[in-house]
């Protein structure tokens, strides 16, 4: 008779064990593993090979919701810096179907491929693409930036 | 066999602790942590209005701000429809002036944070903004000739010791305005540059001053504010900062599943900008296209900040210097509202489209296309339960 109440006992413990290292194991276990975004490198090649472009926020880091300033800095195939550039800007979150909220503008050529865009703002959290079409004595290329906040 | 009975005991009391606390990701908890009123910046200077941060300047704009004086006939101030103890708001589906609307008013905590004012972001300052209800023929309809009058006559004295002597008044007509009636247009034509000048700059100044009165109206902690303090502090919430099961489900819907926040984000729950979710226009209103109508309004706002009128430099107006001006998105585009103490405040919407937050959310579940434009809303698939916790968690951000 004993014996049988043990053997019960033992087998409610193991299972009471195996759900508590479950609910540990559960617990403790890194969240929602993100599913691979897109490509946010802040340096690319343009679609057609034509620049190497960078783009990166003038204060080194982003802040949601204010106008801010970004370089894009364009170099040709050879690592020549790229001047007078035609630059038109678009972009939007592919996600809701909306557009910039703002109509950035290049606003200087600080030398060494580099121009100061004004106006960027990035109003909600989530995925932003800027578009960016370039043209000048080495031809006209687009070049697509992604920006996750 | 004791032995055996703490450690069923220990593994039960693991499992139960780990049911019954919230249990949120570490990226909910960043989300959370952003919506917190502890997060709200210090409120920025105003360079445009160099009297914003006056404490005489705030007063006066208090006394004009609930001054019946300050319409056509007497009987309308800012404050019949922005109500100190409702929120700065007045609970009808459209404001009630001098005539009849076609807008809900807006609640005003925070507002001095805003980059566009009205539904439709028709203004680039607060100060741009209070000029408008004073000369609009539905709300307080005035003209801002008699208004220059007034305030000589009956604060005369306060306005100069802010603002320094006010214009010479000879010759200048009771009533005229570029925007009134034909009689108060002509006289307005009839004036000469300098006449115009020295009102266009008596009516700037009263913007000025109920700007800065404005700039005090903030928005108060609210229960979800303390759970998110609790939470981020990692301290186990007390009293009324606990959230019911309802509550963290919706809260976890709101920051999730049903995507409000990617509008409704930071600590007022708003992104600042403009929207098409869809929201029907409401049957015998003129037609309303949000957004879109409002780009040529403010460029043309002769108080906009590349005016004659705004203080400090230029560098201020970036808003509208790189403002888009003609994008499909802004179709029947509507600014996104602060849902801070919304639950307490039906109606909802730019006309008081919803009658409650049930409303609402159904309304976000079901995302019916826009009659016009393109609507940024997918419909949801919401259980009767999730839209019941959307709710409850809005309810926390009036408690
Ligand atoms: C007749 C009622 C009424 C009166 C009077 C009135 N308002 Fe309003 N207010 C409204 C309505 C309606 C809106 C939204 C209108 C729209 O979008 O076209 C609004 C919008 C605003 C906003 C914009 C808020 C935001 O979030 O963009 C501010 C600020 C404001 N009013 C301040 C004032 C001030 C200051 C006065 C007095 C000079 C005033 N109002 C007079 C009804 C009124
Ligand atoms: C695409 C941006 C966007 C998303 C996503 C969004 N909202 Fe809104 N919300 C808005 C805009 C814009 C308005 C005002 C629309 C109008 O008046 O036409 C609004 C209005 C509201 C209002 C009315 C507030 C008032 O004062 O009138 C509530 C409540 C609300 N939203 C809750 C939610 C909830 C809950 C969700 C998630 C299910 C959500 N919103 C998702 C942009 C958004």
């Amino acid at each position: 008779m004993v014996s049988i109440w043990r053997y019960l006992l033992a087998g409610l413990g193991l299972a009471a064990l195996l759900v508590g290292i479950l609910a540990v194991v559960y617990l403790t276990a890194p969240r929602s593993a993100q599913p691979a975004g897109p490509d946010v490198s802040r340096t690319k090649k343009s679609e057609n090979g034509l620049y190497m472009a960078s783009f990166v926020p003038e204060r080194g880091v982003v802040r949601q919701g204010e106008l801010e300033s970004w370089l894009l800095t364009l170099k040709t195939k050879t690592g020549a810096s790229v001047e007078r550039a035609a630059i038109a800007i678009s972009g939007g979150m592919p996600q809701h179907n909306h557009g910039l909220p703002t109509s950035p503008q290049v606003t200087d050529y600080l030398g060494e491929g580099r121009y100061r865009i004004e106006g960027l703002k990035f109003t909600m959290s989530g995925w932003w693409q800027l578009r960016f079409a370039i043209s000048s004595g080495a031809g006209s290329d687009t070049v697509l930036f992604n920006v996750v906040l | 066999m004791k032995r055996l009975f703490c450690f069923l005991a220990l593994m039960v009391a693991v499992i139960l602790v780990g049911c019954g606390k919230p249990d949120f990701s570490d990226a909910e908890k960043k989300t959370i942590a952003s919506l917190a009123l502890s997060r709200l910046p210090p409120l920025k200077p105003d360079t445009t209005n160099r009297f914003a941060d006056v404490p005489a300047a705030a007063a006066l704009g208090s006394t004009l701000f609930f001054d019946l004086g300050m319409s056509r006939d007497g009987t309308v101030s800012c404050s019949t429809c922005h109500k100190i103890d409702r929120q700065f708001q007045d609970d009808l589906p459209q404001a009630v002036g001098v005539g009849h609307t076609n807008r809900r008013t807006m609640p005003l905590a925070g507002v001095a944070r805003d980059p566009w004012f009205f539904w439709d972001g028709r203004r680039d300052s607060l100060w741009a903004q209070a000029l408008t209800p004073l000369e609009n023929p539905l709300e307080q309809a005035g003209n801002r000739a008699a208004y220059a009058h007034y305030i000589k006559a009956r604060f005369g004295e306060r306005y100069e010791r802010i603002f320094g002597p006010l214009p010479d008044f000879s010759g200048m007509p009771l009533n005229a305005s570029p925007l009134g009636t034909d009689a108060e247009k002509a006289a307005w034509n009839a004036m000469s540059g300098a006449q115009r000048d020295g009102i266009n700059g008596v009516f700037a100044n009263l913007g000025k001053a109920i700007a800065a009165f404005e700039r005090s109206i903030e928005p108060a902690p609210t229960r979800f504010d303390r759970f998110a303090l609790d939470l981020v502090a990692g301290a186990e919430p007390k009293g009324d900062a606990v959230f019911s099961k309802e509550e963290i489900l919706g809260l976890k819907l709101f920051i999730g599943k049903a995507n409000c926040v990617t509008c409704h984000d930071g600590p007022r729950f708003t992104d600042n900008s403009f929207h098409n979710t869809g929201v029907p226009p409401v049957a015998g209103l003129p037609p309303d296209r949000g957004r879109i109508d409002a780009v040529a309004q403010v460029e043309a706002d002769p108080f906009n900040c590349f005016g004659a009128y705004r203080d400090g430099d230029a560098s201020a107006c970036g808003e509208l210097r790189f403002m888009v001006k003609d994008a499909p998105q802004l179709v029947r585009a509507y600014k996104t509202p602060s849902l801070r103490g919304a639950a307490t405040r039906p109606p909802y919407m730019h006309a008081g489209q919803f009658s409650s937050l049930d409303e609402v959310v159904a309304h976000y579940a079901k995302a019916a296309p826009s009659v016009e434009g393109t609507s940024e809303v997918h419909p949801l698939e919401l259980s009767d339960r999730e839209r019941g916790a959307l709710v409850a968690f809005l309810k926390t951000l009036a408690e």
